[in-house]
């Protein structure tokens, strides 16, 4: 027995229906500088989103206030970041963050892995917040030397909220680690499958000597003894062992996600792109 | 006085609970501190941080004190006639009692 | 409102009077009712007063922290980053007004932990209105506008309660609603003004949802309420059911003319020999369905709750094993 399909629209048909029920992808082109300090803004950002899951539903009343003014310091350094770049490529901070495709994100993989609503538990959230707060701290203070004056203006702000998002977070890690069995045991297996992810935070690549050689920023690697200076300490008092590096390398920053990002940026997205010529 | 069911009930929650403590923010330089209400926190580190995100966001503070509800000492309301009637008729105490002529100017 | 239950509750007898140093204390404690005073958390007062003052500061509290899931809902899908802020700080600050409310239950001899409790084992209600879906980000705006509006009402006569750790963390709170209402109007206004018909469409659908449960908010008609005359005595409620509503009422049709939405309710018509409007037949039928247990979100919301709690509880017990192992510690090196 066969079935009869109604023929398929052509491409010109479809394309037409498409058009004007969804808003594409602007075409995004940043130069490396420009390429740079999108990594960072999404970065915070993309990390934002997650921490975001958070609200409504921490341990305690108080931590999650505690977890939304972290977001909302992320938030705003995701915006003054995005709407700087947004000046000098013709976009807004809401065209770059609502309308960009996944490959032009360059948020490092380890913001995007999965959250609460994946079933992580607040020792994944506490030592995802201390590995990227650390790096946004070394970072932040060698950004107040920039030769970009927006930045190291932005940079001067940050980093005051970036030494209250370590201090928090390195408490935590140290009441997890050093709590309770359940505690400890949670801790060691949110270290073991994020800790992989912190390799890219020190790659270099054609962007970051860019950066490095206009002097608007330094280069991922230069900021490893300052980040360890920082996480070793803290890991020793939790009684967290530093794992064994490896091989494996994730590539956020180059725009090549994992798996999750797909979903979070329909999450994220999704008004934006079904309400074409919408006002917010 | 024994304690009753209830008291070790609660205490044995309580051992599971975390401490209770009293908030106070000073809101400008200068000014005392005022107490602003309390809140749960496991040790005296995590109440000055959480201090800080509850009680000022909006900027209502530039110092926080925190202390442990039960180390709090209060005079008993029903000795309030006791301690604070006589205070009454001391007036002698008060700026406000003393006319003075309006040649001295401001005192 | 956050008595909507209370009105069926069991009625608790007062305890005969045991002492001459009670009646003294009794006496003292109606004259400062008399006089507009306050009661503190230490004063003597009626045992029905203490356990009504538990129960409505607790389902109080109960409300804004249940009240964050139907908005944080939409938290991750804000259409622009201000707008995602603004959502990220206005639950935070629900958040916060859930935590002076305990603080403020605690002054009465109960503990946190005794009274969410209630709430999971479904012992204490919070708002009704918070057992509503939150379907598109309109509702987002139209939550902000109808329902803390109702809130707000509701909120500022109680800054003058008897009893004072209540009234002082309603000061608080009412300092920082405005801001509540203002945001949801405001991404309203937007939308209608410089939106397209798409997005009109989704307030207008909004409103026509959310219209009725907020009416329903300031509970049932005062023929309905026995409680009241109690309550008014003891200066937690000060103005009744009906009185709020109408005031509600009035405010929101100026409010929905302003923004070009129509309100769900065809009988809905300026009265001029009153001064008010009229407005139609609230379906309370609705209203005890969603009392009850059987809302549209009811068991998704109280669930959402319990499983974060219990999901906390190794944070909790770490945070304090953690707390007692340092303590220890210093006293070891002390000795």
């Amino acid at each position: 027995m066969t079935t009869t399909f109604a023929p398929l629209p052509t491409t010109a048909s479809r394309s037409a229906a498409v058009a004007s029920t969804t808003t594409e992808s602007i075409v995004f082109a940043p130069t490396p500088q420009q390429a740079y300090l999108v990594r960072i803004g999404d970065t915070c950002l993309i990390h934002a989103q997650r921490l975001a899951e958070w609200s409504g539903h921490a341990p305690i009343l108080e931590e999650d206030i505690a977890l939304t003014n972290l977001a909302l310091d992320l938030v705003g350094q995701a915006r003054a970041l995005l709407t700087h770049v947004g000046a000098q490529t013709g976009f807004d901070e809401d065209q770059l963050a609502f309308l960009r495709n996944e490959r032009d994100f360059r948020n490092f993989t380890l913001a995007e892995l999965p959250g609460r609503k994946a079933g992580r538990d607040f020792a994944d959230a506490i030592v995802r917040n201390f590995l990227i707060a650390a790096w946004m701290n070394v970072l932040w203070e060698k950004l107040e030397s920039s030769s970009d004056a927006e930045i190291a203006a932005i940079a001067g702000k940050a980093v005051k909220e970036s030494r209250y998002h370590v201090a928090h977070a390195a408490d935590w890690v140290v009441r997890l680690g050093d709590g309770t069995d359940e505690s400890t045991r949670r801790t060691r297996q949110a270290v073991a499958r994020l800790w992989p992810y912190a390799a890219e935070l020190f790659e270099t690549d054609a962007v970051d000597t860019a950066a490095a050689e206009s002097g608007l920023g330094p280069l991922r690697v230069a900021l490893q003894a300052g980040w360890q200076a920082i996480v070793e300490p803290v890991f020793a008092e939790a009684g967290l062992a530093i794992p064994a590096a490896s091989a494996f390398r994730s590539t956020g920053s180059k725009g090549v996600h994992s798996e999750h990002m797909g979903y979070l940026l329909a999450e994220m997205q999704t008004l934006q792109r079904s309400f074409p010529g919408g006002v917010w | 006085m024994t304690a009753s069911k209830t008291d070790i009930a609660n205490a044995q929650a309580q051992a599971h609970e975390w401490p209770l403590w009293e908030v106070f923010v000073r809101p400008k330089a200068g000014l005392d501190h005022k107490h602003c209400g309390s809140l749960h926190a496991a040790d005296s580190k995590m109440a000055l941080q959480l201090a800080r995100e509850v009680y000022t966001r909006r900027q209502e503070g530039i110092s926080v004190w925190v202390v442990r509800s039960d180390q709090i000492v209060a005079s008993d309301p029903a000795d309030k006639a006791m301690l604070f009637d006589p205070m009454e008729d001391k007036v002698y105490r008060h700026p406000t009692f003393y006319e003075l002529p309006p040649e001295v100017g401001h005192m | 409102m956050y008595t909507q239950a209370m009105d069926t509750a069991p009625k608790e007898e007062r305890a005969a009077i045991r002492n001459a140093d009670e009646v003294v204390a009794e006496q003292a404690f109606e004259a400062a009712l008399d006089n507009e005073g306050f009661i503190e958390a230490k004063d003597w007062m009626p045992d029905h007063y203490r356990k009504t003052l538990v129960r409505q500061i607790s389902q109080h509290a109960h409300s804004e922290i249940v009240g964050m899931l139907p908005e944080g809902n939409w938290i991750t899908r804000a259409p622009t980053l201000k707008r995602k802020a603004i959502l990220l700080a206005k639950v935070q600050d629900e958040a916060g007004h859930g935590l002076y409310l305990y603080a403020a239950g605690e002054t009465l001899g109960t503990s946190r932990d005794q009274m969410l409790d209630a709430l999971h084992t479904g012992k204490a209600k919070y708002s009704s209105i918070f057992n509503y879906p939150t379907l598109t980000w309109a509702d987002v705006g139209v939550v902000g506008w109808l329902v803390d509006g109702a809130a707000i009402m509701n909120q500022i006569p109680l800054c003058r309660c008897s009893y004072a750790p209540y009234a002082r963390a309603m000061v608080r709170v009412c300092r920082e609603e405005s801001f509540h209402q203002r945001q949801g109007y405001d991404a309203l206004l937007t939308m209608m003004q410089k939106g397209t018909p798409a997005q009109r469409a989704m307030v207008q659908d909004a409103t026509n949802r959310w219209w009725w449960p907020s009416l329903m908010m300031f509970g049932p008609p005062d023929d309905q309420s026995p409680n009241t005359a109690q309550s008014m005595r003891w200066g937690i409620k000060r103005i009744t059911n009906d009185e709020l509503r109408q005031k509600f009422v009035n405010a929101a049709v100026e409010q929905a003319r302003i923004l070009g939405v129509t309100l769900p309710d065809p009988d809905l018509k300026w009265n001029e020999a009153r001064g008010e409007h009229d407005f139609g037949a609230i379906d309370w039928s609705e209203f005890w369905q969603v009392v009850n247990g059987d809302g549209p979100c009811n068991k998704e919301r109280l669930a959402e709750r319990v499983d974060a709690w219990n999901d906390g509880e190794w944070v909790r017990e770490a945070a304090l094993a953690h707390a007692r192992k340092t303590a220890a510690r210093a006293q070891k090196q002390a000795a």
